[in-house]
């Protein structure tokens, strides 16, 4: 019997074991939306926008580990994802995008609503496809989610021209699929593999870097087992966080600009740094000539073109992170009794120093709420056990260092797109993906507004995502740079106009809450979380507030900014316009 | 350093622009880029000359390899290997020049592939130094067209001695 294009491409997400995606319907692909009216199982999600139909299913991706789907019509509907995209793209997150397209006689030719969606995402997908043939249609989505979840994820879209999805065919899947191109390495170089064991078993003061990549592989377990049994401390990447706990004694949080100083000065003076699943992102490295000088750098990442892209490296393995830690640590377990607690315990008193010397802090306050204070009583409250979403800017940086990530897969944010207005759609995916899950995007008062309109998304849909505004007044990240270099010239960075945020929740349906002092943070946090239902909570935070340490853009990651070299005679702030 | 990049891919539409975008994406240089189809109708060769510091040439390797549809990526900088170029060139000499241009184009081997009233077309295969050497010649002779193929290179099988 034969489907139409639309049936048909059900039918693969079916295969997929697909059940929920994130669309918008348009012209050209109202044929899918009207075979989807009546399907049991497979869910759509109506967003209120392309870009945070794209957002969610990154989120729902992050969050769950399955590749997560979207679904919008062709012209403006597929160029309202591309940020979406791109953000996937940087973060190697799954999503798959099925844009609608004009049919194929007509392209080319600027027909209504046409837009080259394949060539306008070519450089910010992993893969992108363009469906000439209904008969093509089940082959190229199995490639798909095959291109998309394999070796280095990332997104892949599809262009489905409406005679396509219009057109009949078999129904045949494929159940095996080989691209003779397309051959990811898994297993590291066994010789490669020796050397680095031998390498950390001979390193006076090791450090492991942990990359959003430990998460993509599942192999937090590994790094866990070798930081342990070799007694080597851990920083982490913004996209690592939460690969390795927070909370364990070994460590030493995010690295980077806005990194811990103990991590900072950990890399900078250690002898070896063990790089898993990282791309050494200018955030983390500053300057790069000034980079762990002292240190031999293994490295290990499933992408040949992230080793010495950016620094050099001296052991490059090229593989899946987990498989590859689990032979290092056969190996090291194989060289039998060596004293590491002895070996490394000059290196780890050194850190304890670092720590005390330095550790992450902010002025306590009777009388205004700090932003940091807020995450603290967040991550207090729900003793780290939620899913956490961020926007970008302050409240991101401050989450990364406030809240205490034990768990891979509990902090989703936008890492090397930095993309503002994320959070929201992400943690919209999020519960989806775990509907008994806790879910709360810390985010800024700029950025909710890039996609508020997901409030309706999250009503109706009877989520009890959280949001948590620390509300600034300001674009903080950008007033912060400017205080810093720019000799306080605020340009365009001040939001005089905002709107009344427990207003705009209730317009919508969801519940509004606000506090202004120290003392309605924790129970309007409390209150919060016992309403099942969708909360925004507008915390009005010190304006004046800093992300402390900050290495300058361009310095080396031990030239850092402190908190107490603020205490100047404070200076008035005008909003230059 | 100038490297001689040999790419097979699958032949697919929209393949060119992911190696060309590759380039433009990520700035690197490309001094030509030769596409043709090889004894397999699906598969194409590219030949791309470009140039960088080891480090750039190891990221365009690694990048090119990374594409999708790029199925073997061979620096054939590293190999001994050959490479050819041709150059059809339209010269309008004076008429007391006319033999010295048909002498030329006989040292270098080359070909008059057509004539006119006061213009030859020659055509010149060979190596990059041969063929740079004989455009610095001909300069001097009024060139009026001029179209370069670009390199294609392949490996040499080395006679191994036992
Ligand atoms: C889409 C987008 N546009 C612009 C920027 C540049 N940018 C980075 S942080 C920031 C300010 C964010 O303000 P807000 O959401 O209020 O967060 P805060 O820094 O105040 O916590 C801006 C404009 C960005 N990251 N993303
Ligand atoms: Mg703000």
């Amino acid at each position: 019997m034969k489907l139409s294009g639309a049936e048909i491409f059900i039918e693969c997400l079916k295969k997929e074991k697909v059940n929920t995606i994130f669309g918008y319907p348009g012209g050209v692909v109202l044929n899918i939306f009207d075979v989807l009216y009546d399907d049991k199982d497979l869910k759509l999600i109506l967003t209120r926008h392309e870009q945070g139909a794209v957002h969610a299913a990154d989120g729902y991706a992050r969050a769950s580990g399955k590749p997560g789907v979207a679904l919008v019509t062709s012209g403006p509907g597929a160029t309202n994802t591309v940020t979406g995209i791109a953000n996937a793209s940087m973060d190697s997150i799954p999503v798959i995008v099925f844009s609608g397209q004009v049919p194929t006689l007509l392209i080319g030719n600027d027909a209504f609503q046409e837009a080259d969606i394949v060539g306008i995402t070519r450089p910010c997908t992993k893969y992108n496809f363009l469906v000439k043939d209904v008969n093509d249609l089940s082959r190229i989505v199995r490639e798909a989610f095959y291109i998309a979840t394999t070796g280095r994820p990332g997104p892949v879209l599809i262009d489905l021209p409406k005679d396509v999805t219009s057109g009949k065919a078999d129904f045949l899947w494929p159940e095996k699929i080989r691209i003779r191109s397309y051959n990811p390495i898994y297993e590291g170089n066994r010789w490669m593999i020796t050397q680095a064991a031998n390498e950390i078993s001979k390193a006076k003061k090791p450090i492991i870097l942990s990359g959003g990549g430990v998460i993509l592989s599942g192999g937090h377990k590994e790094v866990k087992e070798l930081a342990e049994y070799a007694q080597v401390p851990v920083t982490m990447t913004l996209m690592g966080l939460g690969g390795f706990p927070g909370t364990h004694a070994l460590s030493l949080g995010m690295l980077g600009m806005h990194g811990t100083y103990y991590a900072n000065m950990a890399i900078q003076n250690s002898d070896l740094i063990v790089a898993i699943g990282a791309r050494f992102d200018d955030r983390v490295t500053g300057k790069v000539d000034a980079f762990a000088p002292h240190a031999k750098i293994i490295h290990i990442d499933i992408d040949p073109t992230s080793i010495r892209k950016n620094v050099r490296v001296d052991i490059p393995i090229v593989g899946d992170v987990k498989l590859v830690l689990r032979d290092i640590i056969k190996i090291l377990k194989e060289k039998g009794k060596i004293q590491w607690v002895e070996i490394r315990k000059a290196w780890l008193k050194k850190i304890d120093e670092w720590k005390k010397e330095r550790p992450l802090t902010y002025q306590k306050d009777d009388i205004v709420i700090r932003p940091q204070f807020v995450i603290e009583k967040i991550y207090e409250i729900t003793k780290g056990d939620a899913i956490i979403t961020t926007e970008v800017g302050q409240n991101q940086m401050w989450t990364a260092q406030f809240f205490k990530f034990d768990k891979p897969r509990t902090l989703l944010t936008s890492g090397g797109l930095g993309t503002m207005g994320y959070g929201f759609p992400a943690a919209i995916g999020a519960q989806l993906a775990f509907p008994d899950k806790l879910v709360i995007d810390i985010a800024g008062d700029g950025s909710i507004q890039m996609n508020i309109q997901e409030l309706a998304t999250a009503v109706i849909h009877k989520l009890p995502v959280k949001v948590a505004i620390l509300n600034n007044q300001y674009l903080g990240m950008v007033r912060q740079w400017q205080e810093l270099f720019f000799r306080e010239r605020y340009s365009y960075s001040h939001l005089d106009v905002a709107p009344d945020f427990v207003k705009v929740a209730e317009a919508y349906g969801a519940v509004g809450f606000r506090a202004t002092k120290p003392s309605e943070v924790e129970p309007i946090i409390k209150d919060a979380i016992k309403i099942k239902k969708t909360v925004f909570m507008d915390f009005r935070v010190n304006w004046k507030e800093k992300v402390y340490p900050m290495v300058p853009a361009g310095g080396a990651i031990d030239q850092m900014l402190y908190e107490e070299e603020e205490n100047k005679p404070e200076k008035k702030l005008r909003a230059v316009k | 350093m100038r490297h001689t990049i040999s790419v097979l891919v699958e032949n697919k539409f929209g393949v060119l622009s992911r190696i060309s975008g590759l380039f433009s994406g990520r700035g690197y240089n490309i001094e030509s880029l030769t596409v043709g189809e090889t004894i397999d109708p699906q598969i194409s060769i590219m030949t791309i000359v470009t140039t960088g510091d080891d480090q750039i040439i190891e990221q365009i390797t690694k990048q090119l390899n990374k594409l999708i549809d790029v199925i073997k990526v061979t620096d054939m900088t590293e190999l001994d290997h050959v490479e050819r170029e041709m150059v059809l060139v339209k010269v309008a000499p004076k008429q007391e020049d006319k033999a010295e241009v048909l002498r030329l184009a006989e040292i270098f081997r080359g070909r008059v592939v057509d004539s006119g009233l006061t213009t030859y077309t020659l055509e010149i295969t060979g190596d990059e130094k041969k063929i740079e050497a004989f455009i610095e010649l001909i300069k001097p002779y009024s060139i009026k067209e001029f179209a370069r193929t670009g390199k294609v290179a392949i490996s040499r099988e080395g006679v191994k001695k036992k």
